[in-house]
Parts: C-alpha cells; sequence; structure tokens
C-alpha cells in the first residue's frame, strides 16, 4: 500500500466500480448471453442459418439502407447545421427545435406517418407513385425511415464545432487570396469532416438497430423489404431461439467491425488535432 | 505614400468606431496605430485590410483607392492576433497557401517557403501542425504566411499581445530586424505604449475613435499636443491647481501662473525625470519623505510623499542614488525642473483615462 499512487482526484475506485457494474448489467451481461445461447449450435448449423438466402438478403438491407440512410444524414445534417450556426433567420428556434424531432417521436408513429404518406394515395404519394418514385413498402421505404430517425446525429455533433470555428482563420484565407469556396474545400471542411463522421458513425448506428418504424413502412416482404431485426423476432415468434441470436450475433459482428473502420476513418482525418507527446 | 486614410469614418449601427480619421504611412515605414482598447485602431486596421467597409472616406495603397477592391485583390499580408493558422495544415501547407492560390509554379513556392522558413527561423519545422508549435513560433508562422506572396504592405493587429513577457521582448526585437531586412511597409496594432515607442517609426495615436496625434516615438513623448497623448504616452505626475493672485496651487506646492484670473482651475502634468531630489534638506524649495524605491533595472523610481500627504513620482539611475546616499524613509528637498500646463477647465477625466491614471513604468523614460 505504500506504492500506491497518489492522486488528487478522490473517488477513482468508487466511480470505477460503478462504471463497470453499470456497463456489465447493461451491456457485457446481455451480449455474454447472446453468444452464449449462439454457441449451443454446432459451427455447421450456425453457419446454414446466417447463410441462408433470407437471411442474407435481410443483412444487404438493414446495413445497405442504413449506409445510405447515414450518408444522405452525413450531408444534409452537415448543410442543416452550417445553416443554423452560420446564419440569423426568421424561424431558427423553431428548425433547431423540429431537428430533435425524431429522438422524441416514437418512431412506430413515425413510421405509420411516413406509410400513410408516401402509400399509392398518400399525400406524397400521389404525386412520386405515378412518377414511379414508391415511398412505401419498398427498399426505398427503409431509407426514408433510417433518414429520418437519423436526423439528428450529425447536427447535433457538428453544431459546437462549427460555432467554435475562428472567424479570423476565414479572414485570413481571405486575405490570402483565398475565395469562399476556395476557404470552405481547404479549410473548412478538413476541419469538420473527423466530426462529420462521428456524426455519420452515430446515425449509421443507430439506422441498423431501428425496428419500430421499418415494421410499418417497409411491407416487411422476404428477401425484399424484410430487415435482419424484423427477422430476428420471426425466428423468436417461432421459438426459434438459437437461430435469432445466431443472426441478432452476425449483425452485432458486422456493426463492430464498421464502426471499427468508421472510428480509424475519424481518427486519420483528424490526424491534424491528435496531441503530440 | 504606401497607404493613405482620408477622412474615414466607420459606424457601427449608431456607435461610431473611427471619426474623420486621416493619416499616411510611407513606402518601408514601420508604424504603430496605438490606444486604449475601443479607441478605433483595430477596425482601422481591418479597413486598410478590407475586412470592414469604411462608412465614409476613401483608402489608398500605392495611390490606387481599394475601397471597392475585394479583401481578394488587396495584395495585403494581415498577422491575427490569435494566429488564425490552418490547423488542418503543416507549417509549409500554411505559408504556402497564399502562393497556392496565387498559381506560382511548385519549384517557385517551395524555394519561397525555405527562404521564409529560414529567415523566421521556423527551419526543421516545416512537417509540423500548428498544435505542434509554441506560441511564439506560431506567431511567426502566421508572419511568414502573411509574407509569402510579398504583399505591399504587411498589417499585424496586436501580434504579441497572445505571447508571454519575455517572448514578446524577443519578438519585439526580432520584427525591427525583420522589418530592417525586408523593408516592406508595416503597420502595427498595439495597446501597449512602450512596444509602439519601442518597434516604430512613427505612432498614431487614437483615442474612441479619433485620432490624437501623429509623430515619431520622441516627438509624441517630449511633445504631446494634447493631455491624453501627455498622459498616455510614458509616466506622468498629474496635479489639480487652482489660481490665486498669479500662482497655481495645490497643497504646499506652487506654479507661477501670471496670466491666468482668480479661481481658474488647471491641470499641470511633469515627466518623473522633472523632479530633481537632494539629500540636502535646503537645496531646494520642497520637502519630502521618500517613501519607496522600485528597482527597474538601471533606472529607478521613486515614490515621494510631501508632508500633506501628496505622492509624486520621480526617477534617476542607480549611480546618482547611489550617490545620494538614498534609502526608504529618508527626508530629502525636491524641485520641479519642467511641467506642462494640460487643461485649464475642470473637465472630469475621460474613463478610459483613470484608467492609467498610473501607468506602468516604461522604458520610454530612458530617451
Amino acid at each position: 500500500m505504500a506504492n500506491k499512487k497518489f492522486n488528487p482526484l478522490p473517488g477513482f475506485g468508487l466511480t470505477m466500480g460503478y462504471t463497470l457494474l453499470y456497463l456489465s448489467v447493461l451491456v457485457l451481461i446481455p451480449i455474454a448471453g447472446l453468444f452464449l445461447k449462439t454457441f449451443q449450435l454446432s459451427w455447421s448449423d450456425f453457419w446454414k442459418l446466417v447463410t441462408e438466402p433470407r437471411a442474407l438478403a435481410a443483412y444487404k438491407l438493414t446495413f445497405g439502407a442504413a449506409l445510405i440512410a447515414a450518408l444522405v444524414n452525413a450531408v444534409f445534417g452537415t448543410l442543416l447545421a452550417w445553416i443554423l450556426v452560420r446564419y440569423e433567420f426568421w424561424g431558427k428556434r423553431f428548425i433547431d427545435a423540429l431537428v430533435d424531432f425524431p429522438f422524441a417521436l416514437p418512431t412506430a408513429v413515425a413510421g405509420l406517418t411516413l406509410s400513410s404518406l408516401f402509400a399509392n394515395n398518400g399525400w406524397l404519394g400521389r404525386f412520386l407513385v405515378p412518377l414511379g418514385i414508391q415511398g412505401a413498402y419498398t427498399p426505398l421505404a427503409v431509407v426514408i425511415a433510417l433518414t429520418f430517425v437519423g436526423l439528428p446525429f450529425v447536427v447535433r455533433t457538428l453544431q459546437p464545432v462549427l460555432e467554435n470555428l475562428e472567424r479570423e482563420v476565414e479572414e485570413a484565407a481571405a486575405t490570402l487570396g483565398a475565395g469562399r469556396f476556395r476557404t470552405f474545400i481547404s479549410i473548412l471542411a478538413p476541419t469538420i469532416f473527423p466530426t462529420i463522421i462521428t456524426g455519420f458513425a452515430l446515425a449509421f448506428a443507430r439506422a441498423v438497430g431501428e425496428y419500430g418504424s421499418i415494421v410499418f413502412v417497409s411491407g416487411n416482404l422476404p428477401f425484399k423489404t424484410e430487415i435482419a431485426p424484423y427477422l430476428i423476432v420471426i425466428r423468436l415468434e417461432q421459438y426459434d431461439y438459437a437461430g435469432a441470436t445466431a443472426i441478432a450475433a452476425v449483425l452485432l459482428v458486422i456493426s463492430i467491425v464498421i464502426l471499427g473502420l468508421i472510428n480509424w476513418l475519424e481518427v486519420w482525418a483528424g490526424q491534424f488535432n491528435k496531441n503530440s507527446s | 505614400m504606401s497607404i493613405e486614410v482620408k477622412n474615414v469614418s466607420k459606424k457601427f449601427g449608431e456607435v461610431a468606431a473611427v471619426n474623420n480619421v486621416n493619416f499616411s504611412v510611407r513606402e518601408g515605414e514601420l508604424m504603430a496605430l496605438l490606444g486604449p482598447s475601443g479607441g478605433g485602431k483595430t477596425t482601422v486596421l481591418r479597413m486598410i485590410a478590407g475586412l470592414e467597409m469604411p462608412s465614409e472616406g476613401d483608402i489608398f495603397i500605392r495611390g490606387e483607392r481599394v475601397n471597392d477592391i475585394a479583401i481578394q485583390k488587396r495584395n495585403i499580408g494581415f498577422v491575427f492576433q490569435n494566429y488564425a493558422l490552418f490547423k488542418n495544415m503543416t507549417v509549409f501547407k500554411n505559408i504556402a497557401f497564399g502562393l497556392k492560390i496565387k498559381k506560382w509554379k511548385k519549384a517557385d513556392i517551395q524555394a519561397r517557403v525555405i527562404e521564409l522558413l529560414k529567415l523566421l527561423g521556423l527551419e526543421g519545422l516545416e512537417k509540423r501542425y500548428p498544435h505542434q508549435l509554441s506560441g511564439g513560433q506560431r506567431q511567426r508562422v502566421a508572419i511568414a504566411r502573411a509574407l509569402a506572396p510579398k504583399p505591399s504592405v504587411l498589417l499585424l493587429d496586436e501580434p504579441f499581445g497572445a505571447v508571454d513577457a519575455k517572448i514578446r521582448q524577443e519578438l519585439r526585437e526580432w520584427l525591427v530586424h525583420l522589418h530592417q531586412d525586408l523593408n516592406v511597409t508595416t503597420l502595427f496594432v498595439t495597446h501597449d505604449q512602450e512596444e509602439a515607442m519601442e518597434v516604430s517609426d512613427r505612432i498614431v495615436i487614437f483615442s474612441r475613435g479619433n485620432l490624437e496625434q501623429i509623430g515619431s516615438p520622441r516627438e509624441v513623448y517630449d511633445h504631446p499636443t494634447n493631455e491624453f497623448v501627455a498622459r498616455f504616452i510614458g509616466v506622468m505626475n498629474v496635479l489639480e491647481l487652482e489660481v490665486r493672485d498669479g500662482l497655481a496651487k495645490v497643497k504646499e506646492l506652487e506654479f507661477p501662473a501670471p496670466n491666468e484670473p482668480d479661481g481658474q482651475r488647471i491641470r499641470i502634468g511633469f515627466r518623473p525625470h522633472a523632479v530633481q531630489i537632494s539629500n540636502d534638506l535646503t537645496e531646494f524649495r520642497y520637502q519630502a519623505v521618500l517613501r519607496r524605491t522600485y528597482f527597474l533595472g538601471i533606472m529607478l523610481r521613486l515614490e515621494l510623499e510631501l508632508p500633506s500627504g501628496l505622492t509624486l513620482r520621480s526617477r534617476m539611475t542607480k549611480e546618482e542614488y547611489a550617490q545620494l546616499g538614498l534609502e526608504d524613509g529618508r527626508r530629502v528637498s525636491f524641485q520641479i525642473r519642467q511641467y506642462r500646463v494640460l487643461a485649464r477647465e475642470n473637465a472630469l477625466l475621460p474613463e478610459e483615462l483613470q484608467a492609467i491614471y498610473e501607468p506602468p513604468p516604461t522604458i520610454a523614460e530612458n530617451i
């Protein structure tokens, strides 16, 4: 005990202990249970379950739609955050409040609203469907719903960073002869890019796990509009617990790998910011 | 003339930040815009750069009216107080930025950046990012970046405000040498009169948006044209007096004022070096106690307390001090050799003057 390092901040033991307990109860134990259940299957059974064509189609839709939705949110979320931070206009506070709407609205309600809006006789659907844009009960519907639930993430992560940009940096670029476009491309965009990726990753993770709105808006047609979380529910309803956990485990592993890649990209894009020692 | 500012005013809403200002900067000159904060000096600098538009008046750079010329086309180098470096770029890329925009050839950019790295003592740092540099290094990168495209004028806003005192002193000397080497017209803003005196060829003094005086450090110190300048530059003892029978009096001090009517209130000022001290109590007319000696290197500042409680500041060299055998608590006699009348009415002091009523000791006193 004599060697115990002195730390001027008290309470490390208590806070760390609580953090571990908290993470264990909420995250680690459920995930461990998931894998334990999966391990009851033999490897060949597992492989057959998770690579059946219906499951493969579901993965493709889940991750493909989540990726597209997160990309859309990265672009338009950046635009929205830019507008909200850089300009003063009438109704700004209202729009700012609106951004949080997808956080608060039960996603089932969002799904119902979107499906009735884009259905053949819906407000938007009656104009879009004749143009060949099927916004309900199609993969596009899944993308729209996932874009909706992911909207706040990029906006809310980017806003504080945009607010902290120094005005003088842009002025400095101007005195050196750079126009607005050049300043944005060379200086602003690289500065905010890591944050956009953070928002992108959050929106993506949220989209992969989304269930409530999709079941209403997609139609849940196997091989067409069925997402992986929905397939898990179907397996559960068939009392096929091992099959359900196997698909869940695959979802989890792919998510972890993708989030790891995004994290690496974020670090790479922000390397000018890292602290040297 | 390199820069001419003619009848320039700037209003922010109802507030006049700059009031009908006129001055010009000669080619190759190193000039300071000096004044208390809120004096309008930074606004003037920003108007010359094109970062603000004048509400009235014209600005010329090398004879060309630049009011309607965009910032990008003015060919000025601007150094910001907080450096404003591009933190996503290395030192090399920061310096090369303006050259790339001007579409210099790659080899020319390389040569110019290397030349500037050498000139500013930044060799070996070209691959670092701004957050890996010290404050003084960042400042020099900012200056190198501004100088790279060979601007017709270099503008610096409080260039040494954000670094600590010792580095600030080095940077000042270094700026003077840099200016001698490059001979580029340089205009810098400072609120530090000592810095302005030490560095610049000429000083423009602002207060509350008005131009108070233009002149060399020596001129503004020895011949201030108004009370503001007299009190802002260097240290000054200031007394409020009332005239009786041709003598202006406050407590035991008297100054001849033969042309002033009785009851007139005047304000006079004198520099610390005008207060002459003797250890012989009978040599001069007034007596005082040496309350405290401030050691400032070769010069000493002395605080004298008169029997009435009035306090005056004096100064002398270490040698004089030793010769007179002075120490704190000694009784001395003194006289005031020179003084100037600062104001004749009982005008209240402007707020910013009250703030600098006891300015810090200054190297300018050595002039």
